[in-house]
């Protein structure tokens, strides 16, 4: 299959006086899974349905392999999309469905047949052809969607939350078959969700959206290792928001005073003398004695959630949130502990 | 794209250089006109010029061939677009100027007369400049979408620009005419004074029956027609509606095809049968003479038996409309005043009787501008009882013959009509309590409480069986010598109307005196109803599925000509289309089209009803998926609107096998409608006749709605038919 690169230049999309999509650049990479995350509202299906034609940008350029494509209608487009609600065509059957696309492009029926049944027989679905999608069970449906999408060998395959209509078992199953197909295709894919663990488990690259515009991107590693905000520290993962003082500064060390706590870290970038650092909860160890560089805390919450204990903390610089995977000997509700932190799960965010 | 262009240009000369420009007395349909062709009676536009003088046709052909020159032009360039919507606009606006400038007796405007002096005169357009002007209006709508509207789509922009074309055209350039006629001296001049003083008459607005035992004027007369018909009809639709799903009344199933009939009933029949039961030698009259010596009398004729017979035909169509708004409102919040400890009559005046206002409100208003657009009914029963749509017509059938007057009678009417349109349109369209959440509402609606039941039964049941008996008298009625003073057995009504007889040398003798019209009236509803089915699933499609500037007057253009009543498109499609550039009185197309345009908006909305349901994404698929808006029009909504258009074709053809409000003016010798020949009948005391006629139209209409849902078919959707979930989608 086709390896496209997708391009966005200063692309802004507004309807009437809403701002869906707000001033954004961005590269999608030839042959690699990108996700774009978000919250609902955030602009990230609307930045989908611009790749795909479906809307047309107020603003800016998108370029699909250099060729700009923002004036091309949807029709034109060597671009596929599976639909969150799949959107099969209720009075078609399965191969029907499948075949559509190709029909559309007059190619001669023996080979859009012989192409349709290859394409189900990749995502697993021969002997369905004759179904109707009514006759199928969800995950189903949704495999017909992908073949019908991929059966066109587009230059860009799209997903719109393709899950979200599975339960939780089948999701982490589906997004594997997705990710493996996606692999073996090696076709530009663009997937859509608000789902954070989804984003991780499968993308190559993850663009984080808020408000219309893009909050970070990057590798999923990269992003939960160092958000740069406070709104994607607490979207990818959990995170406490402290702010600190600096207290010394060299060059691009710098020195800060925890709640008592002796810390250094490093940055790029200059820093003001008040910042917001996040703090992962699984990098805050509780003890019971006290040792250097740690904290007194209380446990004021403390509760089981199968693999590990979750505990919230008040100590000298407000409530900490905190993972523990110690499920044996594990802190009492008002117990009196001490905390430590592990310098390299705290990140300085830039907001 | 070119292939398209280059058929548009070959469409338009055909029209121009080949085919007849003018109208050919038969029709282009009947090949009279190739037999004797001639170059000065059925010429194309070039010959015609030449061959009659009628040299102002010659200019058409710039505009018509000039997109020859776009031909080297790239798409998407200002010289392209502007080409073809220049070209568009110039042969369209001429070809118009040059119709309404000069016509049968030439010039129309003194004007000109003085400015260019003498011309040959001209007739109604034909064939060829029908397709010359359809060309032009291609040329139109092509330079928009090469300019980029609405994405470039020539099917979407096209079909836009062909539906405001054929509303303007038969929608509002004849009421538009007629507003014009209502300024109209009779020497011929327009002026303000002759409005007024017609306008200020004591016929139309005098008070004389408040004070005195004169009749009051025919807007007084109108109003309280339609307050009390409204009144009454919303009031038992509603019982009906409770009866139905409040109830568990066992005889449900009855009741709603009861309801249904009144529909597919021509529309005087109930006047018709109110008569043979009421009047003064009716069944129950005698019957009261015999058994209490009560003196029979016209009682009948004049407000109460129009209010009569409005009830019984408008109750169906309110009961439809409520039987919607009492099922709507939420069980659920229905269950949780319950919980909250209200009795079963509390939680019905409290919670669903408010939540049921609106929709009452609007069932009100429909019943109430039904009313005033009924002509049938007012026409058979109102005796000296006058009111604005059987005046209209009196005004221009009658020995008055006052266009002027018809014309001003229409515009008071249609401002009372669209004043209620507009009322429930703007103010109710929106105040509604009905939420679609989406979530399933699993709940069960309350019992009626027992004095609204006791109330409910005691007023549906007795109208049930007076309408039942009704539809018994017109089965019924047909076969006796004359229903309450002669009841023996007897064929020969339907032996008068619809006999057939056989003759050696000539064949099968159609000798019924009703078949001529009959045939004609099926035809015309069979002609009809696949255009206004089409026009209103496309116009639906536009409206729900793109966004474009003008969108609202666009929809409200469009649901416009079903709140006119047919009266008012009668008159007006006289006054619009017996004169050129369109003369087409006295032929049948004229019936078509005013079937056409009157339906269509029944069509639309059935088929605004049905997009709504379909989730839009199947397009977006389809869209993604390479096909283009017209493909996805063909292979994805049609197939999935099938009911939709089921419901449409129905429809359209009921109204055109039982309208009489337009048509009465528009038939003729050739083309007499069975509703306008029943109505000749009565006028003749000839009630079997009629009866007959009648119950053949029923039996007619129910055998060919089922055929039009054999043909059209259902959608398949496989083992588990109508899956709800795939034309919602399942949203979250």
């Amino acid at each position: 299959m086709k390896k496209s690169e997708v391009k966005f230049i200063d692309v802004t999309k507004k309807f009437k006086e809403t701002i869906a999509v707000d001033n954004i650049s961005c590269t999608f990479e030839p042959g690699t899974l990108t996700t774009i995350l978000g919250p609902s509202g955030c602009g990230k299906t609307t930045s989908l349905r611009l790749i795909a034609g479906l809307e047309r940008a107020t603003q800016g350029n998108i370029f699909i392999d250099n060729d700009d494509v923002t004036l091309l209608p949807a029709t034109d487009r060597d671009v596929s999309m599976v639909f969150q609600s799949y959107a099969l065509f209720p009075h078609m059957s399965v191969v029907e469905n499948v075949s559509y696309g190709l029909k559309m492009i007059n190619v001669p029926k023996e080979e859009y047949i012989q192409k349709s049944f290859e394409t189900l027989k990749l995502v697993g679905l021969e002997s369905y052809e004759k179904r109707m999608p009514s006759e199928l069970s969800g995950g189903q449906q949704q495999r017909v969607a992908v073949a019908r999408a991929i059966v066109l060998e587009p230059k860009v395959l799209l997903f719109d939350e393709p899950l979200s209509n599975l339960d939780a078992k089948l999701r982490r199953q589906v997004r594997e078959d997705i990710r493996e197909l996606q692999q073996e295709l090696g076709v530009t894919t663009i997937y859509v969700t608000h789902d954070q663990e989804e984003a991780l488990a499968i993308s190559d690259k993850v663009i984080v959206m808020n408000n219309a515009v893009i909050a970070q991107q990057g590798k999923p590693k990269d992003l939960y290792n160092n958000p740069k905000t406070s709104f994607v520290a607490n979207f990818i993962g959990d995170a406490n928001i402290v702010k600190t003082q600096i207290e010394t500064r060299n060059k691009n060390d710098y020195g800060i005073n925890f709640g008592g706590i002796q810390m250094k870290i490093s940055s790029n970038i200059d820093l003001k003398d008040s910042v917001s650092i996040a703090l992962r909860p699984e990098t805050i160890e509780i003890i019971k004695e006290k040792t250097n560089n740690c904290m007194a805390a209380k446990i004021i919450n403390a509760s089981y959630v199968g693999n590990c204990y979750q505990y919230v903390v008040s100590s000298s610089v407000g409530e900490l949130f905190i993972v523990s995977n110690e499920t044996v000997n594990h802190f009492k509700l008002n117990e009196e502990v001490f905390i430590t932190f592990d310098e390299s799960g705290i990140t300085i965010l830039e907001d | 794209m070119r292939g398209l262009v280059i058929s548009w240009i070959l469409i338009g000369s055909l029209g121009y250089f080949v085919l007849p420009w003018y109208v050919t007395g038969d029709g282009f349909f009947s090949i009279e006109w190739l037999l004797y062709y001639s170059f000065e009676d059925y010429g194309s536009a070039v010959a015609a010029a030449f061959a009659n003088k009628q040299y102002w046709l010659l200019p058409i052909v710039i505009p018509l061939l000039l997109p020859l020159f776009a031909f080297n032009a790239k798409q998407n360039t200002q010289f392209y677009s502007n080409l073809f919507i220049y070209s568009g606009i110039l042969g369209f606006a001429y070809l118009f100027l040059q119709g309404f400038s000069i016509g049968i007796r030439g010039w129309n405007f003194e004007v000109f007369l003085s400015l260019f002096g003498e011309v040959e005169r001209q007739y109604g357009m034909g064939i060829g400049a029908v397709l010359t002007c359809s060309a032009f209006v291609f040329y139109i709508t092509h330079g928009l979408a090469a300019r980029g509207w609405l994405n470039g789509d020539n099917f979407i922009v096209g079909s836009i620009g062909s539906i405001i074309i054929l509303v303007s055209l038969f929608v509002f350039f004849p009421i538009f005419r007629m507003f014009s006629f209502a300024f109209k001296s009779s020497g011929g001049g327009y002026e303000l004074i002759n409005f007024s003083n017609k306008f200020m008459n004591k016929g139309i607005w005098g008070l004389d029956c408040v004070v005195s035992n004169y009749g009051c004027g025919v807007v007084w007369n109108t109003l309280t027609m339609g307050m009390l018909s409204a009144f009454s009809s919303t009031i038992l639709g509603l019982g009906f509606a409770l009866l139905i799903v409040r109830t568990n009344f066992k005889f449900k199933r009855a009741i709603r095809i009861l309801s249904v009939l009144p529909i597919i009933t021509p529309p005087f029949v109930i006047g018709l049968a109110i008569i043979i039961l009421f009047g003064r030698s009716g069944a129950v009259s005698s019957f009261l003479e015999w058994a209490f010596h009560i003196e029979p009398s016209r009682w009948i004729y004049g407000l109460p038996g129009i209010w009569f017979a409005q009830t019984l035909a408008f109750t169906p169509i309110s009961f439809l409309v409520l039987i919607g708004v009492v099922e709507s409102v939420s069980p659920s919040m229905e269950e949780a005043s319950q919980t909250l400890r209200a009795s079963k009559w509390q939680v019905f005046r409290t919670v669903s009787l408010p939540l049921m206002r609106p929709g009452i409100a609007n069932a009100f208003l429909l019943g109430f501008i039904e009313s005033l657009a009924d002509f049938g009914n007012p026409l058979v029963l109102g005796g000296d009882f006058d009111v604005l749509s059987t005046e209209i017509f009196f005004a221009v059938v009658g020995a008055q013959y006052d266009e002027t007057r018809a014309a001003v009678l229409a515009v008071i009417l249609l401002s009372l009509v669209l004043f209620s349109f507009l009322l429930q349109n703007q103010w109710l369209g929106k105040k509604s309590y009905i939420s679609i959440t989406g979530k399933g509402d699993s709940g069960i609606h309350p019992q009626l409480p027992n004095p609204v039941k006791i109330l409910t039964y005691s007023t549906i049941i007795p109208w049930s069986v007076l309408t039942f008996l009704i539809y018994v008298m017109i089965l019924f009625g047909g076969f006796v010598e004359m229903w309450g003073v002669d009841h023996n057995f007897t064929l020969k009504h339907y032996i008068e109307a619809f006999s057939v007889e056989y003759m050696s040398e000539r064949g099968l003798l159609w000798t019924g005196t009703a078949w001529n019209s009959f045939s004609v009236t099926f035809l015309v509803a069979v002609f009809s109803a696949p255009p206004t089915a089409a026009i209103g699933i496309l116009t639906a499609y536009l409206l729900t599925r793109h966004k474009f500037k003008g969108k609202n007057a666009f929809e409200f253009g469009t649901m416009l000509s079903f709140a006119i009543p047919g009266t008012i498109i009668g008159v007006s499609y006289v006054f619009a289309f017996n004169v050129p550039p369109i003369e087409m009185t006295s032929t049948g197309l004229i019936l078509v089209i005013s079937f056409v345009f009157r339906n269509m908006p029944v069509g639309v909305r059935a088929g605004i009803a049905a997009m709504n349901q379909l989730d839009p994404h199947l397009d977006e698929a389809s869209t993604t998926l390479n096909a283009s808006s017209f493909q996805t029009f063909k292979n994805i909504i049609l197939p999935l609107l099938k009911p939709a258009i089921v419901a449409a074709l129905i429809f359209s053809f009921v109204r055109a096998m039982t309208a009489i409000s337009a048509v009465i003016f528009l038939v003729s010798a050739n083309y007499d409608l069975a509703t306008s020949y029943i109505l000749g009948r009565l006028e003749n005391n000839d009630y079997g006749l009629a009866i007959v006629y009648a119950s053949v139209l029923i039996v007619t209409m129910l055998f060919t709605i089922l055929v039009i849902q054999l043909l059209v078919g259902k959608r398949k959707l496989g083992r588990r038919d109508q899956d709800d979930t795939f034309l919602h989608g399942n949203m979250g």
